[in-house]
């Protein structure tokens, strides 16, 4: 059984205007110390899927395990990097990160606990603007934060919902540069979510195509035969890069039968 | 000074103004009765040039009048915040809560100070804890309802937060719903001050007690009208100075 099992999970939103199918089966599975990446359009059910494997909502049919436990609510051992960042306004950078250290280290002495939201501060090149509220930072910074908060979690499995996708094109490419390096560091397993195929192909070990809604299914893992650690330069020129990128175009072009509301930035 | 803050200053001046020649011309024409805004001035000099004398208990300077209401309303709005906040939160908090109180909130709410004076009266048998119980009693209703907003309209994301950290319930409540809520909470304050304000010149004339309100009643039965409207003009400018200062707190609150 693998470490993440998501098996058959279907999810419908009942509303008083009508039932929104969006889910319908969804199956996944990740091993330990993996990165995966599940890219779709936007609205096809993503953050849906995030939602349920970190317990906020539930699902409608199927199961989610996590290291042999089912998932039955949320918990810091699935850490996440919300869509919209959800940083608390009136807690500065520090407060923000301290919050989750505090929450998952209750035992540890007040000095270690700190000694570690610096560390967290600093890994993603906060330091300076440590003592700042979230809404005197830059998107890229706020990212950062929510980046920082996540890892604080020390999550088994850390979900990232969309997190760069917010972004300019040019803070975009230091984020997932910085992404890489901290990823090197700590191995951490994540399920990255995204709408941008070269970010997945760049970021991930397998990435998963998710198919538009409504009942969204995720297609056959496509695997990145590309080396670590990697670099950003010449990477798009090798065959390991054009294939993957290929294989998922043309699952995403293939799945669409009616034309999706809006597509991603650089699917298709 | 550029043409937009000379407007600024000039244009309520005018406003102020034209206020006093249509008062002026009033207490001239239809009734005699009115003071003009000169005699208001000159009979009420003495109250507002030394604003702390004090000849007996119903015969002191507007100062000393104002000080006395403005030290019972405190008690009554500080009443009024520490009983309204908690009950606020509880029902935003608790849909049970919510669901057993709210119809009588809503029905305690639109009564009149005028009713609960007497009551208070009956209750306290003494005239100053009846006025801070009415004080009290009529402007906790803001607080009360404007946290209870505050709470419920907390995002969805902020609790999401608290709930993938596990936090307990005493962090959930200190670190996410009240500073969540408290921009909501001071506007609820911000008004409560302004209806206790509103509620003390009615116990005031009710019970007889010295402060602004007791001096009006009591220089209109002793047939002093000008003395009535320094006492207006009185209330209104610290009613517009309380307002101005919440108004204040409250900004500051919203910008964290
Ligand atoms: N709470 C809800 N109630 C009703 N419908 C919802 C709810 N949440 C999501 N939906 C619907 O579910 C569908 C998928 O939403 P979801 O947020 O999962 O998409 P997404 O893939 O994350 O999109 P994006 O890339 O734009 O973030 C949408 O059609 C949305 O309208
Ligand atoms: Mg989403």
């Amino acid at each position: 059984m693998a470490f993440l099992e998501v098996r058959g999970v279907r999810k419908a939103f009942v509303t008083p205007r009508g039932t929104t199918d969006v889910l319908g089966g969804v199956d996944l599975a990740l091993e330990d110390g993996e990165f995966v990446a599940v890219v779709g359009y936007s609205g096809s059910g993503k953050t849906t899927l995030v939602n349920l494997v970190a317990g906020l909502l539930t699902a409608d049919a199927g199961e989610i395990v996590l290291d042999g436990e089912r998932v039955s609510g949320p918990g810091p051992e699935r850490g996440i990097v919300f869509q919209q960042y959800s940083l608390l306004p009136w807690m500065t950078v520090h407060e923000n990160v301290a919050l989750a250290v505090d929450a998952v280290n209750p035992g540890l002495p007040s000095r270690d606990r700190r000694r570690i939201t610096d560390e967290l501060v600093d890994l993603v090149n906060l330091t300076p603007a440590a003592w700042k509220r979230p809404r005197e930072l830059s998107g890229g910074m706020r990212q950062r934060v929510a980046v920082a908060r996540g890892l604080a979690m020390q999550p088994k499995l850390l979900l990232m919902d969309e997190p760069f996708s917010a972004l300019d094109a040019l803070t975009r490419a230091t984020l997932q540069d910085e992404l890489l390096r901290i990823w090197g560091e700590r191995r951490t397993t994540v399920i990255l979510i995204t709408n941008d195929v070269d970010e997945a192909i760049l970021l991930a070990d397998r990435i998963y195509p998710m198919t538009p809604g409504p009942a969204a299914t995720l297609g056959p893992a496509i695997e990145v035969g590309l080396p670590r650690p990697r670099q950003r330069r010449h990477m798009s020129l090798t065959p390991a890069y054009q294939k993957a990128r290929q294989a998922l175009v043309e699952f995403l072009k293939s799945s669409v039968t009616k034309p999706p509301a809006r597509l991603g930035p650089q699917v298709a | 000074m550029s043409r937009t803050t000379a407007r600024s200053v000039l244009l309520p001046v005018l406003g102020v103004v034209g206020v006093l020649v249509i008062w002026t011309v009033i207490s001239e024409t239809v009734t005699k009765e009115l003071p003009s805004p000169l005699k208001t001035w000159q009979e009420s000099r003495r109250y507002v040039l030394e604003p702390f004398f004090k000849d007996g208990e119903m015969n002191q300077g507007i100062g000393r009048l104002a000080f006395y209401s403005l030290v019972r309303v405190g008690k009554g709005f500080l009443l009024a915040l520490a009983i309204g906040t908690p009950l606020g939160f509880l029902l935003g908090l608790s849909r049970s809560f919510h669901q057993s109180f709210d119809p009588i909130v809503q029905f305690l709410r639109p009564i009149s100070p005028l009713a609960w004076l007497p009551l208070g009266l009956v209750i306290f048998q003494k005239s100053e804890p009846a006025a801070i119980f009415t004080i009290a009693l009529c402007a906790m209703w803001p607080t009360v309802i404007n946290t209870a907003v505050g709470v419920r309209s907390i995002s969805q994301d902020y609790l999401n937060v608290g709930r993938v950290l596990k936090l307990s319930r005493f962090k959930m409540l200190t670190k996410i719903i009240i500073p969540a809520s408290l921009p909501y909470v001071f506007t609820g304050y911000r008004l409560s001050l302004g209806l206790a304000w509103l509620v003390i010149v009615a116990s005031e004339m009710l019970t007889g007690t010295p402060g602004v309100g007791g001096f009006l009643w009591q220089e209109y039965n002793s047939l002093v009208y000008s003395h009535i409207l320094l006492s207006v003009i009185t209330i209104g400018a610290i009613g517009f100075t309380l307002d101005r200062v919440m108004g204040f707190v409250e900004a500051r609150v919203r910008a964290v």
